[in-house]
């Protein structure tokens, strides 16, 4: 399958007073079109960084990264959606979810019919006209995935979405996700530190070392889908991630010897 | 709270001036005590006060003791209340306290015990007021409102020129009007002043320190300069102007603190999901700083009024500021007063006004 997103010799450095400080280095990734692709590290790791050089909010420093463009030039190359509930508490559900539409300049009608859409297949066709300071954490979060699927990018960057819900949230939100990836089959980068999460949603887990970030690992996750709450429960699940912590372990000492 | 009432109780015996101050009753006393003993010790203690003659010395004293004895009646009153009733208890509460208080001022102005010359009695202030807004000053050619009752046979006799002659008679125009245009001749700049600020930092730098400066001067300051600089120094210039500066430098501050104040990552969703330049200003940039540009808005529309009392106190021949001087001078303290209350309303006008557009423009903050 043809890549979609292409990172070679990846490298950021941030300047400093003492010199420049490396956040990632040397740092190759391939994901494949409707690929998701989980990408993990300790904290600190420049796993964050990565995807915001991608998403075209920060720039490298060095080698490339980039998201191959597809066949239709109108339609926007990539949407993030940011671990803080990043919705703007200013508009209603409904037009947050329209908000990447109505920047492209679609009519009123047509966004808000696509956006209604994506509220029903996330559960909130019922809150279209409410503001995010009248909905909880959980459904302010379903509203940024909303936003980011409505505007049909030819890739989904997602930066621990989920890292700010507690645990059930959380795993109804996971299992939301599964459901709405079997539907679209984007192409996926996902950030996240949970190696259940990375294991449970991606094709693969690919591993970043601690500070600077580059590759450590790679994983195929070879779990079928459909997947559920329950693929936890099984062996080939406790495997999976057993292997990628045995993997990740001396990154996280490391990372929490830097840190002292 | 039976406890707090009977505190109450035993300080009134401690301050007041000897032995008639009631004696706290027992804790089981029948119902009607703690409500009465409280009431009977507010009454003894003032009425003790006066016969002594204990106000010119310990007046403060005497009212602290009412007002913790009034507090103390007022909570025995609402525990006999069934819970439901509280909360309406509360609001009558919030409108007799001050109605009490005038009554006060009325029973001790006319008694003398305040000197109604500085403290003439309310209802006197109040007959200032009506007789300010009905009649018309032939000395200052002038009148309160306008006379907005004169408006229709002025326009039958001499058209739109006449009725533009009331308003320029009007005290409350002449202020309304130069606080409103000089509020939105230095907030509108304000805002845009202050957004550059907050999104540019070469902009801020150059400019921070000098908009600080500046903000601390009391504006009304510059007054004098401005009517050296405007051709026409009593016109409307100068004073429209120095309540435009004192606004805009108000609003500029906080639209750059409020620009700065908005969450990076939502301005990196703007950016993310297309949004241009006007689009980021007109979708996040703006309602983003909404907020703390309102309560810069809150804040420069006090101190246009408290600035352009201050400029009419010195340089004009209408406005409320000049009928509370004017009245100063002819030491008609009821017609102050009567002013003052002018302002007060204004105030609570211009602030409702403002509020009512904060409803409109952030309707998600409701």
């Amino acid at each position: 399958m043809a890549a979609k997103i292409l990172a070679r010799d990846a490298g950021k450095a941030y300047p400093s007073a003492t010199g420049s400080v490396p956040a990632v280095e040397h740092f190759d990734l391939e994901v494949a079109d409707g690929e998701f692709v989980c990408l993990v590290g300790p904290s600190g790791c420049g796993k964050s960084t990565f995807l915001r050089i991608l998403a075209g909010l920060d720039t490298l420093t060095s080698g490339e990264a980039r998201i191959l463009p597809g066949a239709d030039p109108a339609r926007p190359l990539n949407n993030v959606v940011f671990q803080e509930y990043a919705i703007f508490p200013w508009k209603t559900v409904r037009d947050n979810v329209a908000f990447g539409l109505q920047m492209r300049g679609l009519g009123r009608e047509e966004r808000y019919a696509v956006a209604d859409a994506w509220l029903g297949k996330v559960g909130l066709k019922r809150f279209a006209g409410y503001y995010p300071a009248e909905i909880s954490g959980g459904m302010k979060q379903r509203v940024s995935i909303a936003r980011a699927l409505a505007n049909d990018p030819e890739v989904l960057l997602m930066d621990e979405p989920l890292g700010a819900l507690d645990a059930q949230t959380r795993a109804v939100l996971q299992e939301e996700l599964l459901r709405l990836w079997e539907d679209t089959r984007k192409t996926v980068l996902y950030v996240t530190h949970s190696i259940d999460e990375a294991v449970l949603l991606g094709d693969r887990v690919v591993l970043m070392t601690a500070h600077p970030g580059t590759n450590k690992a790679d994983f195929v996750v070879d779990l079928p889908r459909p997947r559920t709450m329950k693929t936890t429960a099984t062996p080939r699940f406790g495997e999976l991630t057993g292997a990628v912590w045995e993997a990740l372990e001396s990154e996280v000492k490391a990372a929490m010897e830097a840190q002292r | 709270m039976r406890g707090r009432g009977a505190g109450a109780e035993g300080r009134s015996a401690g301050a007041g001036p000897g032995s008639a101050a009631p004696q706290p009753g027992p804790a089981g006393a029948a119902a009607g005590a703690g409500l009465l003993l409280p009431l009977g010790g507010l009454v003894a203690a003032t009425a003790l006060a006066s016969v002594l003659h204990l106000w010119h010395g310990l007046w403060w004293l005497v009212l602290l003791v009412d007002f913790v004895l009034f507090v103390g009646v007022a909570e025995a009153f609402e525990r006999r209340l069934p819970y439901a009733g509280r909360k309406t208890y509360q609001k009558v509460l919030a409108w007799l306290f001050p109605l009490l208080i005038l009554g006060a001022w009325e029973a001790l102005s006319r008694t003398g015990v305040l000197d109604p010359r500085w403290f003439p009695p309310p209802t006197r202030i109040a007959g200032a007021l009506w007789d300010l807004t009905v009649s018309y000053d032939r000395f200052n050619q002038s009148s309160l409102l306008g006379r907005p009752w004169l408006i229709p046979t002025r326009l039958v006799h001499q058209g739109w020129p006449g009725v533009a002659a009331l308003f320029a008679e009007s005290h409350v125009f002449a202020t309304l009007a130069r606080v409103m245009v000089g509020f939105v001749l230095g907030s509108l700049p304000g805002i845009l002043v202050g957004i550059v600020m907050g999104l540019n930092r070469t902009v801020r730098s150059m400019l921070d320190a000098t908009m600080s400066a500046i903000y601390v001067l009391p504006k009304i300051a510059i007054f004098p300069i401005l009517m050296l600089v405007f051709p026409d120094p009593f016109g409307e210039g100068p004073k429209i102007t120095v309540v435009a500066i004192s606004a805009f430098f108000l609003v500029a501050i906080s639209t750059m603190a409020g620009v700065q104040g908005i969450e990076p990552v939502l301005l990196q969703a703007g950016r993310n999901f297309g949004a241009n330049r006007w689009q980021m200003f007109r979708h996040v940039i703006l309602p983003g700083a909404m907020p703390i540009i309102f309560s810069g808005l809150r804040l420069a529309l006090g101190t246009a009024l408290i600035v352009i009392v201050a400029v009419e106190f010195v340089r004009a021949q209408r406005g409320v500021g000049y009928l509370i001087f004017y009245n100063w001078q002819v030491l008609s303290t009821a017609k102050m007063y009567a002013a003052l209350i002018v302002v007060m309303t204004l105030g609570v006008l211009l602030t409702t006004l403002l509020q009512w557009l904060e409803r409109l423009a952030m309707p998600w903050r409701r």
